[in-house]
């Protein structure tokens, strides 16, 4: 009882010990939760995966292969002068997602379109890659399960996916090699 | 022994057990002597249907697992062999996958008996809310299910719904990181499918659990909607309704069986039948024949949502999609509170009834349909208008409430069934009254 009448406001030295408890366990319990958690994020193994290097030689003019990074696909591309032009000449106010082809490629190799080959949607291949295929309304890919278009520097052009096909890092080692990653 | 109940049984061993936890009795009350109306038509099986279906899923499901490997190498090929070498590997493992699909079918009628005779209105919301969470706890296992045989459909799946989650601002890709355990669904994704496909049916059975709980707290719904009023009204649940659920369980069985021996693959897609290849998209990735509806409410939001007479984008047109589809479930969850009526049957409904039956039920079965399709035209545009049909729907209940005149309602259960005039006098006062 003698805790109980301490303070004249109604708080006592109890209900601060109550709350002082109460928020330490809440901060342990948080903490012990989180290396559960953590444990789903990728491991140091799968993290570690090596860049990859890719020939260019085979791919001719208006040709382009699919190489596997990280578990996706990524779309190497040579592009013909007709398809740079037809990416430099859209002015940015029709783009959804705003970004020059000149931002897209590397300086003096153009002609070299790389890209994550993953439908910024919901995570499908786009179709265009393989000769046959269809390239969408604006010659580049076409994504079939959502119907997004991309044109021919990767940028979404029509459909529900948000963003431009991702261009990831990479350089070239040799006029006809490029390391990716 | 203060608190110990007084035990009756004739059998020395029951009684002492039922002395020490009593549990023949609790049965007895709740599925012996049990009050049910008396007026059931074959709509209140599927309760029963589902929970048989459940229990099938998970006995045939925990044999597979025995014979099943989760490794992305492996899954395919251990998959195959369940189907050529194990013994009765083929029927369980076609048991196992049709089985979700008669669990759904299952449970959307189970879903419809409810809205159409307003099982979710007072008392009963808690019901409605397990059930709507048993729903979302069976979407889940379903779909982390279906990644295991590791097929095309299986990976590509499993990489569109994953990617669903990249779609949350600012943490999505996180997120998504964290749900594949790595940069695209791959080993890691299945093994925690796996486990996960093993935990929830555990979970589902227990908030199923909640579910019946709450409902014997209650007593069931009825066809007339009207509370029983008294032991006229009602028949013990056995051997009435161990009956004729009973006699509901072996029809659903002969059309369940006639799928597992006759059309084992026709729910399936043939894709999943290739092995998983992450370089090749389908031409035309489907979810499951039950997933269809709200899949197509997912890919109806094509455009993006942008703050009026600017273009700063509010919502982009991917998180809109899925606001949508998760919205279409979360707005099941305030349904008893939507729908204003105090009358709960539909039978006694008159603008309730028809648009349940004319509005509701077609813009599901369009959506099903749409689903299915690819996504071009006319199919967008006709998942568009069924997904604001779906919506609608809910969002006009208040204003139902308001103009609809109910119909009078019977003064009791009894008097329509045992006879005495169909309808009662004194309706008026019986549909002020929100039995």
């Amino acid at each position: 009882m003698a805790d109980t009448m301490q303070a004249g406001d109604g708080q006592t030295r109890r209900d601060f010990i109550y709350l002082a408890a109460a928020a330490m366990g809440g901060v342990g319990a948080a903490s012990a939760l989180w290396p559960f958690i953590h444990s789903l994020n990728p491991a140091a193994d799968t993290l570690a995966l090596a860049s990859i290097e890719v020939d260019l030689a085979p791919i001719a003019a208006g040709q382009a292969i699919k190489a596997m990074w990280r578990g996706k696909p990524v779309f190497i591309r040579n592009r013909t002068p007709e398809e740079i032009e037809s990416a430099r000449k859209v002015p940015m106010s029709e783009l959804i997602d705003p970004q020059t082809d000149q931002d897209r490629v590397k300086a003096g190799k153009e002609n070299w379109l790389v890209l994550v080959g993953v439908c910024t949607h919901l995570g499908c291949i786009p179709l265009g890659t393989s000769s046959g295929e269809p390239r969408g309304d604006y010659g580049g890919w076409f994504c079939p399960c959502h119907g997004s278009h991309y044109d021919t520097a990767g940028r979404i052009r029509k459909g529900p996916a948000p963003l431009n096909l991702h261009v990831p890092e990479y350089a070239f080692i040799s006029d006809t090699r490029v390391k990716i990653g | 022994m203060a608190h110990a109940p007084k035990s009756n049984f004739s059998n020395p061993v029951v009684n002492w057990i039922d002395q020490r936890l009593p549990i023949i009795t609790m049965m007895n009350k709740e599925y012996g002597s049990f009050p049910t109306p008396r007026n059931f038509n074959s709509l209140w099986n599927f309760g029963a249907i589902a929970m048989v279906v459940l229990a099938t899923m998970i006995v045939s499901g925990v044999v597979l697992a025995m014979h099943y490997t989760n490794n992305t190498a492996l899954a395919f090929d251990s998959v195959e062999r369940i189907m050529r070498d194990v013994n009765w590997g083929w029927m369980i493992r076609y048991i196992h996958a049709n089985g979700a699909s008669m669990f759904f079918i299952a449970v959307y009628i189970h879903i419809f008996r409810g809205v159409y005779y307003g099982s979710y209105k007072a008392p009963r919301e808690l019901i409605w809310i397990f059930g709507v969470i048993i729903l979302l706890l069976m979407m889940g296992t379903a779909f982390m299910g279906y990644v295991l045989p590791w097929g095309q459909m299986s990976f590509w799946g499993a990489t569109v719904i994953t990617n669903l989650f990249s779609a949350i601002p600012v943490v999505g890709e996180h997120i998504v990181t964290l749900l594949w355990g790595g940069f695209s669904v791959d080993n890691p994704t299945l093994n925690r499918f796996f486990a996960l496909h093993f935990l929830l049916p555990f979970v589902l059975i227990a908030v199923v659990f909640l579910h019946v709980a709450a409902l014997h707290i209650t007593g069931s719904n009825n066809p007339l909607g009207v509370e029983p009023k008294g032991p006229q009204d009602t028949l013990p649940f056995h051997p009435y309704y161990t009956t004729k659920d009973l006699f509901g369980v072996v029809l659903f069985l002969i059309f369940f069986a006639a799928f597992v021996f006759f059309a084992p693959n026709y729910l399936g897609h043939p894709d999943n039948y290739i092995p998983a290849d992450p370089l090749v998209t389908p031409a035309h990735i489907v979810p499951e024949w039950y997933f269809l509806p709200f899949y197509a409410i997912l890919r109806s939001i094509t455009f993006s949502i942008t703050l009026p007479f600017t273009d700063v984008v509010l919502i982009p047109a991917k998180l809109g999609g899925v606001i949508g589809m998760f919205g279409s479930i979360a707005i099941l969850f305030v349904l008893p509170w939507l729908d204003t009526s105090p009358v709960r049957s539909s039978r006694f409904r008159p603008i309730f009834k028809w648009w349940v039956l004319l509005w509701l039920v077609p813009a599901f079965l369009v959506l099903g349909y749409v689903g299915g399709k690819p996504a071009e035209q006319p199919y967008v545009l006709l998942g568009q208008i069924a997904t604001v049909m779906y919506f609608v729907f809910f969002l006009a209940l208040p204003i139902i409430g308001r103009i609809e005149k109910p119909l009078p309602l019977p003064a009791s259960i009894a008097k329509p069934v045992l006879g005495g005039g169909s309808v009662a006098t004194g309706a008026t006062a019986q549909v002020m009254e929100k039995a």
